[in-house]
């Protein structure tokens, strides 16, 4: 029961781009067509959970014994920047087609603030160790969602006439203010 | 960077021309989340800064001893190391603004402003004018998030800065602390920004425009 309101929250209520603010330059950047936000939705998710495992172990099995604390965030954003590497390296190896289609979206994961705000909000909130992996999951999910429904009311947008001062990022902000006021519907749930 | 440019222009154009909220649409995410009052984003805006002058002057100073390859990598842990001081001295001596502002102080790591002024002028240019670069950049971005952060707290909660200016008798918009506000506070005065840019450009030289597309494609380029 406690992993499926983890889930829920992270993916839907406290959606992580539309509540929490993580992750918004990928969210502007590619949520103009519908097939490469899913496929940014999807290796941003695959990292997420790798990261969240592998953060959770770095912090509570090398970081915390040892007191180094203080080496939290330098020590996690070399994780996730090795991480993301040797993702991209396993991909390329195990499935080419695969590899082609994410083809940029790869590297760029690096500098998402949701993979880093990730593993900072899992030590912050004590998650144990499935914990964590339910909410890198939920995260995922809700980063998913929010990109792929951007990018569809984005394709639509494209046929529409915008005035030029409001055309890109502007207009994109205020779509996602209305999409945010949305999911507030779901505040109550949980 | 061929021709000389001013000292001045090398920190004002970070003020307007490529203010980093507006222009470049770099550092959305701490835009966006602490922007609920003035002061959180002061607060915000300065850690920022500190981290951007300190980077940019250590980046500007080994520039020539980094090997291109793994430049990067370097950048961010040099970043890193700032970003953990000022964590540091903001739980130890500012409480409550570092619970206000919860995981964006550490993730100033991953801010692109800081990222993408290491790349595009600390890396080319001498210490001096990184640091006025990086003051430049920095009090654009303190400007960006202090409106942000005014309009939001005066229409959200009838104050600015801790003090009442609004009657009791308006009733203060909800929307505007939410995240929602944020998101609509932020569209609505970029794009007012771009139409005050188009309006004077029409009229002006397009020298500004062209400076500032040039420094996007560097951005892109580093992003990617």
């Amino acid at each position: 029961m406690e992993l499926i309101i983890i889930f829920i929250s992270a993916s839907i209520v406290n959606n992580f781009v539309l509540s929490l603010f993580l992750g918004i330059c990928p969210f502007i950047g590619v949520s103009n067509k519908f097939s490469s936000a899913v496929s940014m939705g999807l290796a941003t998710t695959f990292v997420m959970v790798i990261t969240a495992m592998v953060s959770w172990l770095l912090y509570f099995k090398l970081l915390l014994p040892f007191h180094l604390t203080f080496l939290q965030i330098p020590s996690f954003i070399l994780v996730i920047a090795a991480l993301v590497q040797f993702v991209e390296m396993v991909i390329k190896k195990v499935s080419q087609p695969l590899y082609r289609a994410l083809g940029i979206f790869l590297p760029l994961i690096t500098t998402n603030c949701a993979i880093l705000g990730l593993a900072l909000l899992l030590v912050m909130r004590d998650y144990s160790f499935v914990e964590s992996i339910v909410f890198g999951l939920g995260s995922g999910a809700g980063f998913i969602l929010a990109l792929s429904i951007m990018a569809g009311i984005r394709e639509e947008l494209e046929l529409r006439d915008v005035p030029k001062a409001f055309q890109g990022a502007p207009i994109t902000l205020i779509v996602a203010g209305i999409l945010a006021l949305a999911f507030m519907g779901f505040a109550g749930m949980i | 960077m061929k021709k000389k440019v001013t000292l001045w222009y090398e920190f004002f154009k970070g003020v307007w021309d490529i203010n980093p909220a507006f222009k470049q649409i770099l550092g959305t995410c701490p835009t966006l989340a602490v922007t609920v009052s003035a002061i959180n984003g002061i607060a915000m805006a300065l850690a920022t800064t500190f981290v951007l002058v300190f980077s940019s002057l250590i980046i500007s100073l080994v520039r020539k001893l980094i090997p291109s390859q793994v430049r990067i990598a370097a950048y961010i842990v040099i970043i890193a190391s700032f970003v953990t001081i000022v964590d540091m001295v903001m739980k130890a001596q500012f409480q409550e603004l570092s619970k206000a502002l919860g995981p964006f102080i550490p993730l100033i790591v991953v801010n692109c402003i800081i990222l993408g002024r290491a790349e595009a002028f600390a890396s080319k240019n001498t210490p001096f004018r990184s640091i006025l670069d990086a003051l430049g950049n920095g009090a654009g971005f303190l400007l960006a998030l202090f409106v942000i952060g005014g309009i939001r707290e005066i229409l959200g909660s009838r104050t600015i800065l801790g003090f009442q200016v609004l009657p009791n008798s308006y009733d203060p918009m909800i929307i505007m602390i939410l995240p929602a506000g944020a998101f609509l506070t932020y569209g609505l005065l970029m794009g007012f920004a771009n139409a005050y840019a188009i309006r004077k450009n029409r009229k002006a030289s397009e020298t500004n425009i062209f400076k500032y597309k040039l420094e996007r494609e560097k951005l892109n380029a580093t992003e990617v």
